[in-house]
């Protein structure tokens, strides 16, 4: 039905074991372009780990990863693992393919962190500024001797314009941990677009807020799908902003990858309702 | 205050400074404590940045200080010493064939001395900065003991002469050349601290991870920091060299490394303004104001107790673990020095000694 | 190399080895608990010499009398380094404790310098531990001798210990996990304490069986052999108290052989390029646990 839309993530099988522990177990996913993508699930049901995954923070221990249709992180258990996986597919994939953060967030896929990882000491318009060092052109010596002013200056004018377009620039030189909580989401969110991605990853961007900042939130991330044309994946508990957002929805419990569709089907399908709550003795 | 004003200011500071500098240089004898401690201090304001620029803005806790030093002043003495004197400096090992006619001019051999301490950083710096924190801090240090061990070693007897050091090392061809280096070298590590690369080392002190998401490769940010650092201290080895004129492998102990951690963190790691201030402080008060302490004193017939030689030193350490304790950020933290910063201060004083004009009320400001 | 001077040299190794592993295992047990790197137990193990030479010397009290003293000085040294400069910045990021630590490691080197005077003062010798024994053609000297026994009777112990007890289960889980231990109700200050107590009582140990072989005692005298018996921790794998054991062991062993075969400018060096390349190839050392980040 969608396969008009290209694919921008495509996870297949991918698994996560940390020693005896699978923490991801088997989870495909797809997000195709310009769609809002749930990732939903009870506490510890491996949701950061799976972003965790697509940012390079970790290799997987099985599976494959593709991003705009290209294969770009791939593993299969080696070493101590061999004997140790508990996951599936074992023997499915064959060779190891694995990138550093930075190289993905190159790529177009940035995020932000479930416990805010903000430049604590440093200004607001210091932690937008540092996401535009990735593309630097000058060296090291150019940038010193100030060989790049014009670049430098760009550089500063767009971490501006996203100050603003985030109601940010009023703060541009208050300290980064001096700002309300509110206002600290909103930084790691204006400097996550500030490494223009396609994709973005938000990893429980409600958190702390009250309905009414949540319900704000919810018609943020739509317009900036739509200004910057991105495609989001996000992990959230606040279950009216996901239904309200989310185009589909993907539930995980313990690892796995219990349902997946749209939020009708999912608040109707028994299975999640016992992840969430338990089944009756 | 207006950018106009504050530039005014900057200018008129800056002439004062030069001013004072130019009169210790032609008015003062050369042999007064103040000359001293504004050379040996400006030597060790450069160290002091160097060091911050790793350990106190990339964040990399680097113990090998003293041994990028001994490589800089090595370098510095071994490609600079007249060849007439040769002969005399290496008596006992006889110099190497290679080096017998080699006499280069000063500057070239501070660069040198710089440039092998860089090389050797790039070397190490690879494995090495992938160590965590503490592994990397040790680990710089072992490094740091290697060098000293080697530079002293028999298979260099013919290059470092070995145990015996190296001496007539040429000294400041003028009194302004430290200055002069050390105000060169500084300012190129404040315009490399405040370009983007500069905010990338930060980025990476306050959140490896974070730092990491958007983009920054931290291998090669890390040894730039390290290459960088190492570079500059090379250079103050060489200056060091230059001002003492001798120089042995027990010139560049494991203490020389922790004098200069105790210099950074009294200035306040992450500010350049701080360690200048604290190098010149740290020294002045070492080699001059606290000097006192290490006399025994009289008062009549009673002799104050603890008044001897050492107790100096032992009143420095203390002065460092309350630092440590008890004010974290030391004198400037990671602010760096800013009229603005300084009228603000100027006003909390007053307000201290003076009270503030209106008392009490939600309005206060 | 004849037989006995081979083992003449490996008994020399295992009993400059024993003295390394007793200071490793300060190292390693604290490293364990507090995740501090303690710059400042190689000075220790220096004040615990000067403490007995201002027993014997100064005071005239005999060396077994003396040896009790040195061993409570000791410790209430280090149990006063950790409540001033240790525990004050427990919650205070890792930077910052680790200056601590090599802050009182300076403090230490100047208040012996300025206390003893930077000349060596000379080791009050034991007339028991210097008598020579002959077993066959090797002779040697009972400190000599009885060193390794006595690394190995307290390692047993102290293994004993912390398997056997409730305080070395508590250490334990300490080591293990700094907050849940605390959440669990341990009582965090007894079990660090504990931890100093015993690393500074093989301190002071240690530095009675180095010494008495040795004329003087100067100010900077523990800064290297601090240095190796840290690289012996590491090596042996931080936190492992066995693995220190080891440590300490090898790298008596090859610095005995090393200065045996000629080298003895490059023992040193070889003790820190040893240090360098289990940093880089295994940084857990033989027996060390792995220690992940939770992102």
């Amino acid at each position: 039905m969608d396969n008009v839309k290209p694919s921008v993530l495509r996870l297949e099988d991918i698994t996560m074991q940390f020693g005896g522990v699978v923490a991801v177990n088997n989870l495909s996913l797809e997000v195709r372009k310009g769609e809002i993508i749930g990732l939903i699930g009870p506490n510890g049901a491996g949701k950061t780990t799976a972003f965790n995954v697509v940012t390079g923070v970790y290799a997987p221990t099985n599976g494959a990863l593709y991003l705009n249709d290209n294969l770009i992180i791939t593993n299969y258990p080696r070493g101590k693992m061999k004997e140790f996986y508990q996951g599936e597919n074992k023997g499915k994939y064959t060779k190891s393919m694995i990138l550093s953060p930075d190289r993905i967030t190159k790529m177009g896929v940035a995020r932000t962190f479930q416990n805010i990882r903000l430049f604590k000491d440093l200004t607001v318009f210091e932690n937008v500024l540092i996401a535009k060092h990735m593309n630097i052109k000058a060296n090291i010596f150019s940038a010193t001797f100030r060989l790049n002013r014009k670049e430098e200056q760009w550089m500063r004018e767009d971490a501006m314009s996203l100050l603003r377009i985030l109601g940010l620039d009023k703060n541009k030189n208050d300290i980064a941990s001096s700002l309300p909580y509110g206002k600290q989401r909103r930084l790691e969110i204006a400097r996550a677009l500030a490494t223009k991605p396609s994709l973005l990853l938000l990893d429980e961007p409600a958190a702390g807020m009250n309905p009414q900042e949540s319900d704000e939130l919810m018609h943020f991330i739509g317009r900036i799908r739509d200004d910057f044309d991105l495609s989001i994946l996000m992990i959230e508990h606040h279950m009216q902003l996901v239904m309200g957002v989310c185009e589909r929805i993907y539930v995980l419990d313990y690892g796995i990858n219990i349902a997946e569709g749209n939020p009708a089907e999912i608040q109707n399908n028994p299975r999640v309702i016992e992840a969430y709550l338990g089944v009756d003795e | 205050m207006t950018k106009k004003t504050k530039t005014i200011c900057s200018i008129i500071a800056g002439l004062v400074i030069a001013a004072f500098i130019f009169y210790v240089g032609e008015e003062v004898s050369s042999s007064s404590m103040l000359r001293t401690v504004l050379q040996l201090g400006t030597i060790y304001a450069l160290v002091a940045v160097s060091m911050n620029l790793l350990n106190g803005f990339t964040g990399q806790f680097s113990l090998g200080q003293a041994g990028f030093m001994a490589i800089g002043a090595y370098t510095y003495a071994v490609l600079t010493i007249p060849v007439d004197k040769k002969a005399n400096v290496y008596y006992l090992y006889g110099i190497a064939d290679s080096l017998a006619d080699v006499e280069l001019p000063l500057w070239i051999g501070i660069i040198a001395g710089g440039l092998l301490a860089a090389l050797l950083a790039a070397i190490v710096g690879a494995p090495v900065l992938r160590l965590k924190s503490d592994y990397f801090a040790i680990a710089t240090l072992g490094f740091s003991e290697i060098v000293r061990i080697l530079v002293g070693s028999s298979p260099f007897n013919r290059i470092t002469n070995g145990s015996l050091g190296l001496n007539s090392i040429p000294g400041n061809p003028s009194y302004y050349t430290p200055f002069i280096v050390a105000g060169i070298c500084i300012a190129i590590i404040v315009l490399l601290l405040t370009s983007s690369y500069g905010r990338a080392f930060k980025a990476i002190r306050e959140d490896e991870i974070a730092a990491e998401a958007m983009g920054i490769r931290l291998s090669t940010h890390k040894q730039m920091a390290f290459i960088i650092s190492s570079f500059f201290t090379g250079i103050s080895g060489a200056l060091l060299a230059m001002y003492l004129g001798a120089i042995t492998s027990t010139t560049f102990p494991i203490m020389l490394t922790y004098n200069i951690l105790l210099i950074i963190v009294i200035g306040g790691m992450g500010s350049v303004t701080g360690s200048i201030l604290a190098a010149f402080l740290v020294t002045a008060a070492k080699e001059w104001w606290l000097r006192f302490l290490d006399q025994t004193m009289m008062i009549g017939d009673f002799q104050v107790p603890l008044l001897r030689t050492g107790f100096r030193m032992v009143v420095f350490s203390l002065i460092l673990m309350l630092v440590v304790l008890f004010w974290r950020k030391g004198i400037m933290g990671q602010k760096e020095f800013s009229w603005d910063g300084l009228l603000n201060l100027f006003k909390r004083v007053k307000n201290r000694l003076w009270g503030n004009s209106k008392k009490g009320g939600a309005l206060n400001g | 190399m004849t037989t006995t001077a081979l083992f003449q040299y490996c008994l020399a190794g295992i009993s400059i080895g024993g003295i390394y592993a007793l200071i490793a295992i300060g190292y390693t047990m604290v490293y364990g608990i507090l995740r501090l790197i303690n710059f400042a137990h190689g000075d220790i193990f220096m004040m615990a010499a000067y403490f007995m030479i201002f027993a014997m010397v100064d005071f005239m009290i005999p060396w077994y009398i003396s040896a009790v003293i040195v061993i409570i000085s000791t410790i209430l040294l280090g149990i006063l380094i950790e409540k001033f400069a240790y525990s004050p910045l427990r919650s205070s990021p890792r930077m910052s404790i680790m200056i601590s630590a090599i802050g009182v490691s300076f403090l230490l080197q100047n208040l012996a310098t300025y206390l003893f005077s930077a000349l060596p003062k000379q080791y009050p010798s034991i007339p028991l531990l210097n008598k020579t024994l002959t077993f066959g053609e090797v002779s040697t000297s009972v400190v000599t001798f009885i060193t390794p026994i006595i690394t190995i009777l307290a390692l047993l112990i102290l293994m004993a210990i912390i398997k056997k007890t409730k305080i070395g289960m508590a250490m334990r889980a300490v080591s293990k996990d700094f907050e849940t231990a605390k959440l669990m109700g341990i009582e965090i200050n007894t079990v660090i304490s504990v931890t100093f107590i015993i690393g500074c009582f093989l301190a002071a140990l240690g530095s009675m069986l180095y010494f008495t072989p040795r004329p003087s005692v100067f100010p900077l005298a523990g800064s290297l052999p601090g240095l190796k018996c840290f690289v012996a921790a590491v090596f042996g794998g931080i936190g492992s108290i066995p693995g220190a054991v080891l440590g300490g062991f090898l790298i008596g062993l090859s610095e005995t052989f090393i200065k045996a075969a000629g080298y003895s400018e490059f023992s040193d060096v070889f003790t820190f390029v040893l240090l360098i390349a289990v940093l880089m190839f295994r940084p857990t050392g033989l027996f060390g646990e792995n220690l992940a980040e939770k992102v």
